[in-house]
């Protein structure tokens, strides 16, 4: 028999080992460098300016400056936070896409306590604004898992289009709130005053909204992992069945963690507000609720890698402001540079799973 | 001359990981021949076919198919070589009626003459003595007629090389024999057969030769007329066991749980339990027989609390002998009210246990809620899941280990010996050595043995007659949702309960009349 009569594939996949965690990393440095390569060459091909101009420039919009540094590790710290919102959602396998619209709403109480509240006392102000946009958000995650426990209404759908009705409901509000009249916009809220403004802390404006992420990450980790509750998240999202079988109340678990999912992005709306922009607008979220999903899912919702990820997302994002005006490129070439980045991190699982073997040639010599 | 054989494996090896499936295997079929390959679950069997049928690709080794090597990479390519495979999960469109599941994905002309095609079958069937209404939809077909249709899709196709896994699982012993006899014609015609088993008595009376896997590794290839049970199981397992199970005799006997005229229906509204009516004993193995699918998860999980009850009762005799009803219970009040029920349900891994934890996670599932503490105790199940693997000699890396990637009969370990841990009154299992090797089966048994000394009452849901002929004290019999009988274990026999197990619709029927 010739060797040409048997085919045998060229290369076949085969599954691998558990890999230590010192090999694993290895290979996503691979991967980094292998990406940061690809991207070289795809910047000077299409701009032909030199890629390390470009790179230098990235980290100089993200990290130049002490202010830049603080802005983009603050905006971390929000992307985080939303992030952390759909972690319990989707440990238990709620797939809850309306974090977006969770922010929103929690955006707009906490605008709306400011506006309506700019005489009250700053005690009032701060205690009502973080509960009013808490409320708000919970109440958005509500409306769905309730459906879903009662109806068992798809959740996709559901909270996705729920944020489109958030958006409505915030331009609806606008129209009330707009200052000055007919600008459609509702500027600066309480410029003179700063009242519910979040305060700063040893001349640090942005210090504050990264701790209150911190002792988020923190107390949610302890949740999920060490309270009866999170032991009953865990349990619906790998099985129904099985928390049936234990006598778990599974309906009730799906409104409950909904409530906190979206307790939690009322929270990044509230810091949204009160801590960054002193505004509300329907961009307020700014597709955060979205890019949130990612953050949880490449950081295989562990709270550390997520805030790996997360500061990631942020630093390539605010890298790109200062390439599109430096080189004149626009925003998408940065995003084509994330792309580039996570296809080649992510590629990494493949190679940490599986391994690739090929035709034995001298095997095919002898045939 | 000798014989070409039609299939010829040779020095077939398959890893996955850092698992060995199948190392160096060496195995032929002739034409007109029935080869059975036999094993434990985990032996290799399912895998060794599956690089037959084009779904795994062998790491090394070749493969012949009348004496030409060949090179098997997809299930289209097996197709084109003759081979067909029946697998245990049918793969068929349940809209569509048997015949045109049969020429489904067929090459063809632009127009379909459906008559045609008909006839074309029919003469097929005949030949072979196949019992097929091709006119049905699949929906509304049993178990065992599905699988007709899916042999008769493969002979269609012009398979020459049939394999099947595990055809006998789900049928009665009256549909098995009807499948043997169907095979055996197949194989007078000069087809290859290839039948995946591991239980003995079939081997013994379908086969001509039995080749054996133990651990993916083969071990040898005997004929049929040379060998016994004992012959088998010895290199099946690699040392002699005895197959005799003990049945110790019930003590105490007081009533421990009637249920009485119990009904459910499903989520589409069909009655899927009628009238059940039984008492349990205390220091009694109940079994429970039935064709797969006659109503037996559904009446475990009535008495569990997870299935809602449409009529009837279900009556708990606790340590007072008070009179409890558990009727219209949920699985949560049924514990807090101190009933010690235990249930090994049929899903291991999707209702039993939550198979990405550990074993201390799993342990859980029946004590995280004790303490008014937020926080979990994970101390208690952490020792109980360590005495459990110490006991029971569960093999796993650690108590935190993932329990779904332990091996099937580990798993079982776990989950009985959690059940079990509570020490209960009531114990249901359901098909509780269903996937488990000869060894881990004997311990389960074993173990229900021990709780019926202890004074439990057993509910066994089993699928092998002979195993609940030889452990259970009395065997009640589920057909389509009703019990046609309740039978003593000692001197009932398997045809009596194998023509039980069919008497369901006419037990309906006779009640409708009434």
């Amino acid at each position: 028999m010739s060797a040409t009569t048997v085919k045998e594939p060229w290369v076949h996949v085969v599954k691998r080992d558990r890999m230590t965690v010192g090999k694993s990393a290895l290979i996503h440095l691979a991967g980094v460098v292998l990406a940061l390569i690809i991207c070289a060459l795809v910047i000077f091909m299409l701009t032909g300016l030199n890629p390390i101009d470009v790179y230098a420039g990235i980290w100089d919009g993200a990290l130049g400056t002490s202010r830049r540094t603080w802005v983009t590790l603050r905006d971390s710290a929000i992307l985080l936070c939303i992030g952390f919102a759909i972690t319990p959602a989707f440990r238990m396998r709620f797939w809850n896409i309306g974090a977006e619209g969770q922010v929103l709403v929690g955006a707009m109480a906490t605008a709306a306590v400011m506006i309506y509240g700019a005489n009250w006392p700053s005690w009032a102000l701060y205690t009502l604004m973080p509960i009013a946009g808490v409320l708000a958000g919970a109440l958005w995650g509500l409306i769905p898992a309730v459906f879903k426990a009662k109806w068992n209404t798809n959740e996709t759908l559901f909270t996705l289009m729920l944020n489109y009705v958030a958006m409505q409901a915030v331009t609806y509000a606008i129209i009330f709130w707009e200052n000055p009249k007919g600008s459609n916009s509702v500027g600066l809220i309480n410029m003179q005053s700063e009242a519910g403004w979040l305060p700063s802390i040893a001349d640090n404006k942005y210090l504050l909204t990264i701790f209150v992420v911190l002792v988020i990450m923190v107390l949610l980790y302890g949740y999920m992992k060490y309270t009866k509750q999170g032991y009953e998240i865990s349990v619906v999202g790998e099985s129904e069945n099985t928390a049936r079988y234990a006598g778990i109340n599974v309906k009730r678990v799906i409104i409950r963690t909904m409530a906190l999912s979206g307790a939690l992005a009322g929270v990044a709306g509230f810091l949204l507000v009160s801590g960054a922009g002193h505004t509300i607008s329907t961009s307020v979220a700014d597709g955060r609720g979205f890019t949130a999903i990612v953050v949880a899912w490449l950081g295989k919702l562990n709270p550390f890698a997520m805030l790996v990820v997360a500061f990631f997302l942020v630093f390539m994002q605010r890298g790109s402001i200062q390439i599109a005006s430096q080189f004149g490129l626009n925003d998408s070439a940065s995003e084509i540079l994330t792309g580039i980045i996570l296809f080649c991190v992510l590629g990494c699982e493949f190679f940490i799973n599986y391994r690739l073997e090929f035709r034995h040639e001298e095997e095919a010599v002898k045939a | 001359m000798e014989k070409q054989p039609m299939i010829e494996m040779r020095g077939v090896t398959k890893r996955f990981g850092k698992v060995v499936a199948n190392e160096n295997v060496d195995l032929s079929v002739y034409p007109g021949e029935i080869l059975s390959v036999l094993g434990e679950n985990g032996s290799g069997k399912t895998t060794l076919m599956n690089m037959l049928s084009g779904i795994y690709f062998p790491d090394e080794g070749r493969i012949f198919i009348n004496g030409k090597e060949v090179v098997i990479r997809s299930p289209k390519d097996a197709f084109v070589l003759g081979i067909g495979m029946i697998h245990q999960h049918f793969k068929l469109v349940d809209v569509l009626t048997a015949a045109e599941n049969i020429i489904l994905g067929l090459p063809g002309a632009l127009t379909l003459d459906m008559k045609k095609v008909t006839a074309d079958i029919l003469a097929l069937t005949k030949r072979y003595g196949f019992d097929i209404d091709l006119n049905r939809k699949i929906y509304e077909m049993s178990v065992s007629q599905k699988q007709t249709v899916e042999i008769v899709k493969m002979l269609y196709r012009g398979a020459n090389i049939l394999i099947l896994d595990e055809p006998t699982a789900v049928l009665t012993p009256q549909e098995t024999d009807k499948l043997f006899s169907v095979l055996r014609n197949m194989r007078d015609s000069g087809k290859s057969i290839l039948i995946i088993t591991h239980k003995l008595h079939e081997v013994l009376s379908l086969s001509d030769r039995v080749s054996v896997l133990r651990k993916g590794k083969y071990i040898g290839t005997v004929q049929t007329a040379e060998a016994t049970e004992m012959s088998l199981t010895e290199m099946m397992v690699g040392k002699k066991v005895t197959l005799d199970i003990e049945r110790p005799e019930p003590i105490g006997s007081e009533v421990r749980m009637e249920v009485k005229g119990v009904s459910c229906v499903n989520r589409e509204g069909r009655e899927v339990l009628h009238q059940v009516s039984f008492t349990a004993k205390s220091g009694e193995i109940l079994g429970i027989a039935g064709i797969a699918g006659s109503g037996q998860k559904q009446l475990l999980e009535a008495i569990a609390g997870l299935q809602p009850v449409t009529a009837g009762s279900i009556i708990y005799f606790d340590e007072q002998n008070q009179q409890r009803e558990l009727t219209k219970c949920s699985t949560a009040e049924i514990r807090m009210m101190g009933v010690r029920l235990s249930f090994v349900p049929e899903d291991r891994l999707g209702m039993g246990l939550v198979g990405a934890m550990g074993s201390t996670g799993n342990m859980m599932l029946r004590t995280y809620r004790s303490g008014s503490s937020v926080f979990t105790d994970r101390k208690t199940p952490r020792s109980m899941a360590e005495k459990i693997i110490k006991e029971l000699e569960v093999v796993t890396p650690s108590v935190e280990a993932p329990v779904g990637r332990m091996s099937g009969g580990n798993v079982q370990k776990v989950l009985v010996g959690r059940e079990i841990a509570s020490s209960p009154r009531v114990l249901m299992v359901a098909y509780p050595v269903r996937g488990l090797d000869i060894n881990s089966s004997y311990t389960i048994y074993h173990l229900l043995n021990e709780q019926k000394k202890s004074g439990a009452s057993v509910l066994c849901v089993g699928e092998d007659l002979d195993v609940l002929l030889a452990l259970c004290d009395r065997i009640l019999v589920l057909s389509a949702g009703c019990v046609t009988g309740i039978v003593d274990g000692r001197t009932a026999t398997k045809e009596e309960v194998g023509l039980l197990m069919t008497q369901g619709d006419r037990a309906h029927a006779k009640e409708e009349t009434k």
